[in-house]
Parts: C-alpha cells; structure tokens; sequence
C-alpha cells in the first residue's frame, strides 16, 4: 500500500538513505508521511555538519505532532532541500522526490550495512 | 483499562480513518487530511462523530436547584430548548470541567441534559447524585452516554445539509436552540451548538440509529468525515477551551476568570465554588489566558514555557500550525501584567527562544 522504492535504505524509524553512490540523498518514507499528516516544519542541519548514524539530525512537525529524524548514515552534509522551508507539505506530496531532506557524502563503504532493505522495511510496516 | 468505542468505531475503520485515545476513548483523529478536513469545516461542511462526550439527564422536582448549586452559569434563565455555556467548579472556584446545559422541551416539569466532556460522565454523575443525596435534593440523574451517538456538522453549508435531513426543518433554530427532530426518520436532539466557530449542529441519536444517521450526511449530504485532529485545530483558531488541557484541575489548575470564561459565572446566585470566585473576581488574577502568534519559524506546543528577558511568565497550553491563517498559533496562560494585545515575548521551543506577540483570539477574523 506504501511505496518502498528498492534503490534505497532504511531506518526502523522511517528514514531513507539512498544507495549506489558517492553521496546518499536521506529522507523520510511515505509510510512515515502518511503517519505523520500535513507537514507544517522541517528543521534540517545547514551544509557542512556531521551526521552521525542513528543519532537525531532534524525534526519534523506535523499539525498534529513533531518527531525527531533519525541520520540513517553517517556523513557530510553536502546539500538541503530548501524548498522544505516553504513548502515543507512537498515532504507528503513526494517523500521520495521533491521531498528529500539532505544529501550526504558518506563516511564510509560499510555504512548502508546495518539497514533495512526495501524488503525487509516494508514487512516492517505491514 | 480497555478503552470506550463510539458506536460507529468500525465504520469509521472501513473508511481507514487513525485513531487516537482521547479521554479514555478510541477516536478517530483523522479520515483523509487534518487539512483537507479543516478546510470543508470553514468552506463547505464537515461531520464529526463526538460520541465521546458525556450525556447526562437531570429531572425532577429539584432538577433545577441542584443544576444550579452544580454549574456557574444561571439555568433558570434557559427557557425549554435553550442551551448555555457553564463550568463545573469545586469549592476553591477551580474549573473541573466545562460544558453545555440544555434545557429539555417539557411543559410540566424543568428537566436538563448537560454535556461533560470525554471522560468526564462518570466522574460528573457521581458529583451530581453525591451532592443530591448530601443536600437532601429530590431529583433523578442518569448518565445516557452509552446510549447516545453525538455527531457534530459544521460548517457554512452544514444548515443547508441538517434542514434537507430533518423533517420540520431546523430554520427556526437559533444559535444554542435545540429541539428534538427526526433526522432521516431517526428522532434526535437537533442543538445549533459546535465547537469550531462556523455555524453548524450537533446531534444526539440512539446508538442503534447512529450509522443511518452518519451515513446521510456523509454520502447523500456531501459533509467530509472530520476526525479529532481538526477539531483541535478548528478550536484552536478560535481561542475556545479544551477541559484537561487549557484547564484541568491537577495539572492546569485556573479558576474561570483566569481562563477567560468569567462570563459563564453569575455571583448573584448560590453554588459549589462561588464565595472563592467573587473573591477572585474582586482581586483579579495573577494569570489571563491569551492567544500568541509565533512570528518565528515553529511550532508551539502544550506544555512549552512563555519567557520574558528569560524569565518564565507562562507557558502554552494548546498549539498548532492555524491551517486557515498558515501561521503558528498558540493558546496558553501569561502574567496579567503581560497579557495585553501586542505585547511581545518569546516561547521555547526545544530550547530555542521563538519570537512571539500576544494577540486577541479568535485568530481569525
């Protein structure tokens, strides 16, 4: 019922990373926007800062709730999505595309290891 | 402790509605969007189902005197099918609750049904028969919640969709007026009440009757299926009270000259709490309960602290993101001293001090 893209990685708490390349674009699943509802807020880290794996990085808010975001690899951050500033609703409209958050040149080979594949996550929220 | 279903639970389910516990119920919070739900409310009409609330029936000889020695607000003012706002205080004037008590349509005797909020029936119907039996009154109380389904329909159009279901139409209503009408053959408390500001109707039917009741509005009369989310929001932006969140006696204690409700207590009258409230009345309060908009980015929420030059002065009781207005808006108790329209002070958000401006509600226009 959700989509689970196979190109990338995932968090038990919903986060994405993308895989395949030097840098990994990270963001939440449409599970997790669905979830969530209308997004209203997104606070992200500025270009430049450390992500590290499976500490928080950023928050999300809904009209409903806020909940914090989990980094699903360590790394640079590289890019943000500041579109999300203004149009923070493109993260339900399109989590896996519009709507990312960051992009990230990972620290190291073995980092996508520990995470779940699109598999493994959508049993997850079935 | 298990929790209380409406009776329409599985319907609501089969339309893949969330859930949320709210006061010891499992209620639906969201059918499509809050948004898409908050906007019919204010453009078109929205259907909410409020079984939760409380139903509780008063009548007898002394229905009159023990409502009166119960609630703040003068129900000997209530001619039959009239309603009106009042809290429920105890002896020191805290508010333990708020509701609205009808009067019901009898010509040979005063009878009333007031409405607690969720959670709050049984806790009421043992306050009511405890003070009866102390006080010697003569009256019956029955607590009807389990056998009442209660829908909400608001919005602009949701007279157009209540006159087109109802058989004696309900055009003679005026805001707080009610009257028993069958709706889609269904006989039913018809009240011109809400909760979200626009005009609409909340409508108490048997449990048994309750989908037949849901399912003309919702199919046949065009109303969206609103859950508790945007009945938050909806409330929200107009500045009204939720019980157990605003105020709760243990962990917002206010009386209701605080919470901005003074004008539901009538002093010239003898009830549970009134000596502590004309006391209060007469000395004024330490704390008013305003409306804030934040003018930084965020989102202010139940429980955040309100600060001026770094000192606490308050904090925020209810908030959200105004889906109308696509600004941060707050609810919440500040220092009488600060609490005037354009003062400027700042809420804590994770830590980070957010610019804020106290601002008269309702928010909207």
């Amino acid at each position: 019922m959700f989509e689970v893209p196979e190109d990338r990685k995932y968090l038990e708490s919903h986060e994405y990373a993308t895989t395949g390349g030097d840098t990994a674009t990270i963001g939440i699943t449409d599970f997790a926007q669905d979830e969530l509802g209308d997004v209203v807020f997104v606070e992200l880290p500025g270009e430049g800062e450390e992500l590290t794996k499976g500490e928080e990085f950023g928050v999300v808010e809904s009209i409903k709730a806020v909940s914090d975001l989990y980094a699903p690899v360590s790394g640079t951050v590289v890019a943000v999505n500041e579109d999300l500033f203004d149009a923070p609703e493109l993260v339900n409209e399109d989590p896996y595309g519009d709507g990312w958050m960051l992009e990230v040149e990972v620290a190291d080979e073995g980092a996508f290891d520990e995470l779940l594949s699109a598999e493994e996550y959508r049993d997850q929220t079935e | 402790m298990a929790l209380r279903k409406p009776p329409l639970r599985e319907v609501h389910a089969a339309r893949d509605a969330k859930f949320t516990e709210f006061g010891g119920w499992d209620m639906p919070v969201e059918f499509d969007s809050i948004r898409t739900e908050h906007t019919a409310v204010r453009e078109s009409a929205g259907i909410f189902d409020v079984s939760h609330m409380g139903e509780i029936e008063v009548s007898g000889p002394d229905a009159t005197a023990l409502m009166q020695r119960l609630t703040t607000n003068d129900v000997t003012l209530l001619e039959p099918g009239d309603s009106q706002y009042a809290m429920i205080t105890d002896d020191e004037g805290t508010i333990l609750d708020d509701t609205v008590v009808y009067r019901l349509p009898d010509d040979e005797a005063e009878r009333y049904l007031f409405i607690p909020n969720a959670g709050h029936d049984e806790q009421m119907y043992a306050r009511w028969t405890d003070h009866r039996d102390e006080w010697g009154l003569d009256a019956r109380v029955k607590n009807v919640t389990d056998e009442w389904a209660m829908f909400a329909v608001q919005g602009p159009d949701a007279k157009d969709a209540v006159a087109a279901t109802a058989e004696g139409g309900i055009g003679y209503l005026s805001k707080f007026e009610a009257a028993y009408e069958n709706v889609v053959g269904v006989r039913s408390w018809v009240a011109r009440t809400g909760y979200t500001g626009e005009d609409g109707f909340e409508i108490l039917c048997p449990v048994d009757d309750a989908e037949a009741v849901w399912n003309a509005f919702v199919d046949d009369h065009d109303c969206q299926p609103c859950g508790l989310g945007a009945r938050d929001t909806l409330r929200i932006e107009m500045g009204f009270l939720l019980s157990g969140q605003d105020f709760d006696p243990e962990s917002e204690p206010h009386d209701p000259y605080e919470a901005g409700v003074g004008f539901t207590v009538k002093l010239g009258k003898e009830f549970v709490g009134r000596d502590a409230l004309e006391a209060a009345y007469e000395e004024g309060t330490d704390e008013k309960f305003v409306g804030l908009k934040l003018l930084d980015r965020g989102v202010a929420r139940h429980g955040y602290d309100v600060v001026d030059d770094g000192d606490v002065v308050g904090r925020v009781t209810s908030g959200t993101m105004s889906p109308t207005l696509g600004e941060p808006v707050a609810l919440g108790y500040v220092s009488t001293e600060l609490a005037e329209s354009g003062t400027h002070l700042r809420v804590v958000v994770r830590g980070q001090e957010k610019r804020a401006k106290i601002v008269s509600t309702p928010f909207l226009d």
